[in-house]
């Protein structure tokens, strides 16, 4: 039992017991909190395995944008959380059937077939002869994955479009300017000028008399 | 040390909850979208513990895009329930039948 497998352990047990609390807890932002430590303890587990930009990352763009995403539209949707859990009792049967179907396949999978230590004996630590993930994934991504790159920005481009297209809408009753209209302004359209015949006369002070009415 | 079954069975178990919490929370939407990416992240482990296994820095390029297309599945999913809450003031998964046939 060695200090990574203490880790391990205890960084593996913080994820399950999280991930199990995401899906059993009964308000939704208490789900989006412990989901937030799922991520946050994967990461650790992602620097185990020497992936410490992904873990970065993760933190990042899960914790920091996804996350917040949920919580926003968790608080700004007004769920009434007592009544949210009424089918609860009635699938827990089944689902745990299938859960525990599909764990016992993959976990006999792993450990008595196919992935044995032998098969992938342990690989040497590449901290220390200064070897740097972030730049090799860097070199790699942009030397082979280059195209995938530019499709995962697009898939990204269509995501704003999509999220923004969706949940757009227009109040009739609201005002709003228009800023086609506003950049088209042209003088023609906004300045009128009136002939007016000078023949106003000021006979006293303060009043006039109209002329050719 | 720690060997590559272990990650693999961390995942495994991340992924079985994740599925079990699509059975169990019929009545949320938002804690659905919460397992699937738990679904995504259990993905991401045994990616991860491959690309570290094998020596092989595609497997954490996958793990990238993922994260990528994860992040555009959250934010349409999120506008979608937001539509979804504005017009029928309800996420619960049962009430949403009006395509039944």
């Amino acid at each position: 039992m060695t200090f990574e497998h203490l880790i391990f352990y205890l960084f593996s047990a913080i994820v399950v017991f999280s991930a199990f609390r995401v899906i059993t807890v009964n308000n939704p932002v208490f789900a989006a909190m412990f989901l937030v430590l799922t991520f946050f303890t994967s990461a650790a587990i992602w620097l185990l395995l020497e992936a410490e930009f992904l873990a970065i990352t993760l933190v990042l763009v899960y914790v920091g944008a996804v996350m917040v995403l949920f919580l926003f539209v968790v608080m700004m949707l007004d769920v009434n959380t007592v009544t949210e859990k009424e089918g609860f009792v009635k699938y827990l049967p089944v689902g745990l059937l299938v859960g525990a179907v599909v764990l016992i396949e993959m976990v006999f999978l792993i450990t008595q077939r196919y992935f044995r230590d032998d098969a992938f004996p342990i690989p040497e630590r590449q901290a220390e002869i200064g070897y740097s993930n972030t730049e090799t994934l860097g070199r790699v991504l942009y030397d082979q994955y280059l195209f995938q790159f530019e499709i995962a920005a697009v898939i990204l481009l269509v995501a704003i479009v999509a999220a923004i297209a969706l949940t757009m809408r227009r109040r009739p009753d609201t005002k709003y300017q228009t800023p086609a209209r506003q950049v088209a302004a042209s003088k023609a359209g906004r300045l009128r000028i009136n002939e007016v015949a000078a023949t106003a006369r000021v006979t006293r002070a303060g009043t006039r008399t109209e002329d050719g009415k | 040390m720690i060997s590559l079954s272990h990650y693999l069975t961390l995942g495994a178990i991340l992924f079985s909850l994740a599925v079990v919490g699509i059975f169990l929370n019929r009545k949320n939407v938002i804690i659905l979208l919460m397992s699937i990416e738990l679904m995504l992240l259990s993905v991401n482990f045994n990616f991860i513990a491959f690309s570290h296994f094998r020596d092989d820095p595609a497997g954490q390029i996958f793990v990238f895009f993922i994260l990528t297309v994860a992040a555009a599945e959250a934010a349409i999913g999120l506008a979608i329930l937001v539509v979804l809450f504005r017009n029928r003031s309800t996420i619960n998964v049962a009430d949403l039948n009006e395509l039944k046939g």
